[in-house]
């Protein structure tokens, strides 16, 4: 038999003065098991706890109930001062007896009773409870980033220089990301390659970052502190280690000019062999095998002309995909976001007229390393257009499409309208379809301003529909501030497509094991609390891959998430909680139910025993596992059935 | 136990008789029982009367094998009888240790299950509403007959049960491995269910991969049964919950599990124990996107709950019976 202590807490008048606190430690101190009971002020201070102590001492206690507050307070607090006293922490009941009754009640009486029954309640329980052990994790202190957009960028250099290893593994033959593409950057108008390639520099020159462009991963195993991570490394054709980004194989190339430029968003022509711009990070060339003539038909010519032009002779046909394992204690995800598809807004005509372009399409004839050299033109002419009529919320804040806000559409056709009025001049008209101006950041407003004294016409509504005709297209718009309808002819239409989660990002959440939104973006642990946590402990997430954002705060979520990596990667070993769920091996027929329904990607089939294990390590114990297994093989340690039937009995 | 011959006695309450039919399932082996057991007591295929049994010193049966479930007041007195009567008590299948089919009645309460066995019934023509009664008074004196109760119970929600032999009926080989312990006099603890821990899957053919289920469909709607488990497949089964010990040839047959195994061990309560499991996997792929609209949908899907979760075991469940308003 369990020799019990109950201590309850006056909490100050907070539970005094609704519940009768003497008389509850009084009816306690006769219950079965009850060795002691006392009631004082403040259990949680360190009097308290030294009553705590002492008692356990004294009475040689081997369970202590305490009747408090909510377990979401002090369960810990109690916990650590029963361990000092001596005794298993998990031998410790709260009683919740300041929300569950002084809070809740107003009748003295009622309270004290109610207080009385779940007392009585926690005994029972406390009789039945295990000591537990925490198991201890040894932790690898490697990280892996993946993504190497500006967001990974940033947490790669952030953990690099707590001094930890960070292998950065990005699916495009450079880094940068989106940044990449992006000329000027609202609001301060930096200039986005000014600010991104030193950045890009760093990450290749720190000593602490393994750099693996052109790799995706394909597979992860384990648990916070030993992910093993399995890294597919496309084949370059290019020996990484010679190739010395010269940039002769790109011009020599046999079909130069006649391959889409993706980097250029296919705006203009690059040759199978190639980098993607002149700060690619790597500097190395890569050879695109969708339309190298050698590597569809085994033929170029008379001999492929890179080959022969390579001088350090880098270039090898023979090449394969190569897959490596890496082994981390944490893991930071950092892909980023793609664009709507504007052939999914068919009445705004992107494919029906070439003068209909996108935003990033936008930037890139802005930039001078661009397809034109920062020329904007007619992509149907190649004339400076007279008018251009931006569209924004071009699928976005839409029932039938996507219901969020992309929070840079704004912005992002401001900056453009002063690079605009740089480029073509004060005579170019500019009209801006707009459903709100969200100029909600740090010298957003500021900005706005500035640009509405550019003389620009605002049409407040969405436009039904864009015309095209021969020589320039209409569109239909009714403006919500004048109550018209009007109709604009303009030369060039510029959407702001929605911001979307990449179109990988389905099978690439499996392959981790995370969550998503609604809106198919990672889904945080917490919104507003744990925004770069995940529900799979070890893992976070950084940038666009949560959901749109800036660039300020795709670097502020960054390097939060690499701070919450480091605290991880610090320690030489993690505690787990034991208050986890466990399987009972004599039950469990691994039926596999429990491993669809956890979050945390704690519950795996065990190959060889062919039942349904539980990783401690990624366990929560948030109980999802133990509802739904069929055959009650599941039970949650120190929350087991019995137990919580027992607590049932005492109160009913 | 000692050379003298067991004594052995059967009974059959509300059931459907199947179990007395796997009794002598066990083929040959029944010579062996008859080898060492005389049976002192078996209505449906021996000559006994109640006054026989009334006669008898108490326990001196050793033991009594009592298949179905109680829902009148004969079956009622002679499981107190056979208990007084009896050293081991064995609960004898499915309506005996959960409630069986039978339990299904406690949807209804008496009146409404004379209301349509008497009186609303197509087949039935009965001007004078007459029903049963327990007794009636005609001009030779006065009729009884048992009395028919509001509810079903189980065997041990009546008398005390020893051990219990779940299936409907049991598995010959559960039955042998029990007649073989007690002729051996190898009984398990008291209380103990004669089947393994395990739950049908155990012994299930279908090779399982990912419980994530995108429809429920009735083994008709399914045009080829794949080689994979039926869950998986939409098509509820209860193996998970159940307990095993069958071999699991509905299985074998491409029919999924009803659950006549009785819930596997520690468990509160079968049906509700595979709701949860099949709420949890049901639509999991789109869970967050779904509307509650298409949520009610595929749960619509679920035609007759109560008879697909509670098929055997509704009397021993947490709900035990419908709460029925005057
Ligand atoms: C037209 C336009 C203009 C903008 N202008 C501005 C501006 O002026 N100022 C501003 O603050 N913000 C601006 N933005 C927003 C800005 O682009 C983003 O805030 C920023 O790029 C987000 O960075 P990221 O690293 O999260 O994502 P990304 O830049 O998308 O980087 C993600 C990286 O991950 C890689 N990746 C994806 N999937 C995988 C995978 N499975 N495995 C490995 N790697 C993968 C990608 O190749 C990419 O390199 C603009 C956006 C647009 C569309």
């Amino acid at each position: 038999m369990k020799r019990i202590g109950v201590f309850v807490c006056h909490c100050g008048v907070n539970i005094a003065s609704k519940v009768d606190v003497k008389e509850v430690a009084e009816y306690a101190s006769k219950l079965d098991g009850v060795v002691f009971a006392k009631d004082y002020k403040y259990m949680c201070s360190d009097p308290g706890g030294k009553l705590i102590k002492d008692s356990i001492k004294e009475y040689d206690l081997d369970g202590v109930v305490v009747a408090s507050c909510s377990p979401r307070m002090h369960e810990h607090t109690f916990k650590n001062v029963a361990e000092d006293g001596g005794i298993n922490p998990f031998n410790v009941e709260i009683t919740n007896i300041r929300e569950q009754c002084s809070w809740a009640h107003e009748d003295r009486d009622e309270a004290t009773r109610k207080a009385k029954i779940l007392v009585r309640a926690s005994v029972a329980k406390s009789s039945l409870l295990e000591s537990l052990e925490k198991s201890k994790t040894p932790v690898t202190h490697e990280a892996l980033v993946i993504g190497a957009g500006i967001a990974g960028i940033q947490s790669a250099l952030d953990i690099a220089d707590d001094g930890f290893k960070v292998y950065l593994v990005e699916k495009e033959p450079t880094i940068g990301g989106r940044m990449a593409q992006l000329d000027k950057t609202f609001p301060t108008l930096d200039c986005s390659s000014c600010i991104l390639t030193p950045k890009m520099m760093e990450v290749k020159n720190h000593p602490n970052i393994e750099l693996m462009t052109y790799s995706e991963v394909t597979k992860v195993e384990g648990s916070v502190g030993n992910y093993k991570v399995k890294v597919k490394k496309k084949a370059r054709y290019v020996d990484l280690d010679i190739c010395n980004g010269c940039f002769d194989c790109t011009t020599a190339c046999r079909i130069s000019g006649h391959v889409p430029d993706t980097f250029n968003l296919e705006l203009g022509k690059r040759s199978a062999a190639y980098i993607p711009f002149p700060q690619a990070i790597p500097l190395k060339a890569t050879i695109d095998p969708d339309h190298c003539l050698m590597l569809r038909f085994g033929k170029c010519g008379d001999g492929p002309l890179c080959v022969k032009a390579c001088e350090p002779d880098a270039i090898d046909f023979t090449q394969t995909d190569e897959e490596v394992e890496l082994n981390v204690g944490t893991i930071i995800v950092a892909t980023g976001y793609d664009l709507l598809n504007p052939e999914k807004l068919f009445e705004y005509g992107y494919t029906r007229s070439k003068n209909v372009i996108t935003t990033l399409e936008l930037e890139r004839l802005i930039s001078t390393s661009g397809p034109t050299e920062g020329d904007v033109v007619l992509l149907s002419s190649g004339e400076k257009p007279r008018s251009v009529t931006f569209i924004l919320c071009a699928g976005s804040r839409d029932e039938t499409k996507c219901t969020w806000c992309c929070r840079i559409g704004c912005m992002s056709v401001l900056k453009h309208v002063y690079l605009l009025r740089e480029k073509l001049g004060v005579d170019v008209e500019i009209n801006i379809c707009y459903t709100d101006i969200r100029s909600f950041g740090k010298g957003y407003e500021e900005f706005y301003r500035t640009i509405r004294g550019k003389g620009v016409n605002f049409f407040r509504g969405r436009p039904s529909e864009v015309r095209v005709h021969p020589e320039n297209v209409t569109i239909d718009i009714f403006d919500t501030t004048t109550n018209k309808l009007f109709e604009i002819g303009t030369e060039m239409v510029v959407l702001v497509p929605a911001l979307v989660p990449r179109a990988d990002s389905e099978e690439f959440s499996r392959i981790l094991g995370l969550s998503r939104s609604g809106d198919g973006f990672l889904l945080e642990a917490h919104p507003k609390l744990r925004p770069m946590d995940t529900f799979v402990n070890g893992i976070f997430i950084a940038g666009c891959a949560q959901g749109p954002k800036d660039i300020a705060d795709t670097v502020a979520q960054a390097s939060g998430a690499a701070s919450r990596a480091a605290a991880i990667l610090t320690k030489d070993e993690l505690e787990n909680d034991p208050l986890i769920a466990w399987v009972d091996p004599e039950i469990c027929v691994g039926c596999g139910v429990c491993v669809e329904v956890c979050a945390y990607s704690a519950r795996t089939l065990n190959e060889v025993t062919g039942i349904a294990d539980v990783d401690e390590a990624l366990c929560a114990g948030c109980g999802a596992c133990i509802s739904a297994c069929p055959s009650n093989a599941c039970t949650h340690k120190n929350y087991t059935k019995q137990q919580l039937i027992r607590m049932i009995d005492e109160v009913v | 136990m000692t050379d003298e011959k067991l004594k052995f006695a059967f009974y059959w309450a509300a059931s459907c008789g199947g179990c007395e039919i796997a009794v002598l399932d066990i083929d040959e082996a029944i010579l062996d029982v008859a080898a060492a057991a005389d049976i002192l007591f078996w209505p449906v295929a021996m000559d006994f009367k109640y006054k026989d049994v009334e006669a008898m010193e108490d326990r001196h049966i050793d033991v009594c094998f009592f298949n179905g479930a109680i829902r009148n007041s004969e079956q009622k007195e002679i499981a107190h009888l056979l208990r007084k009567k009896s050293k081991v008590m064995v609960a004898f299948g499915s309506c005996a240790v959960t409630g069986g089919i039978p339990g299904l009645a406690n949807m209804s309460d008496k009146k409404g299950i004379f209301e349509t066995v008497y009186h609303d019934n197509a087949s039935i023509e009965n001007p004078d509403g007459t029903v049963p009664e327990p007794s009636s008074e005609v001009k030779e004196g006065e009729l009884t007959i048992p009395e028919f109760y509001d509810d079903v119970d189980t065997l041990d929600q009546t008398v005390e049960v020893d051990y219990y032999l779940p299936g409907c009926p049991p598995p010959t080989n559960l039955i042998l491995t029990a007649v073989t312990a007690i002729i051996k006099g190898e009984l398990p603890p008291k209380g103990s269910i004669i089947a393994p821990n395990k739950s049908v899957c155990d012994e299930c053919r279908f090779e399982k991969s990912e419980k994530r289920i995108t429809a429920i469909k009735r083994i008709y709607e399914v045009e080829k049964v794949e080689d994979k488990c039926l869950l998986e497949q939409g098509i509820i089964c209860l193996g998970p919950a159940t307990r095993g010990g069958c071999g699991a040839p509905c299985l074998d047959a491409n029919m999924p599990c009803t659950g006549c195994g009785g819930p596997t061990p520690n468990s509160l309560d079968q049906g509700a124990k595979m709701i949860s499991a099949l709420a949890s996997v049901l639509g999991i792929d789109n869970e967050e996107t779904s509307s509650e609209e298409e949520v009610d949908k595929m749960i619509d899907d679920i035609v007759d709950p109560l008879g697909t979760f509670y098929k055997y075991g509704l009397p021993s469940s947490l709900i035990k019976r419908r709460v029925m308003k005057e």
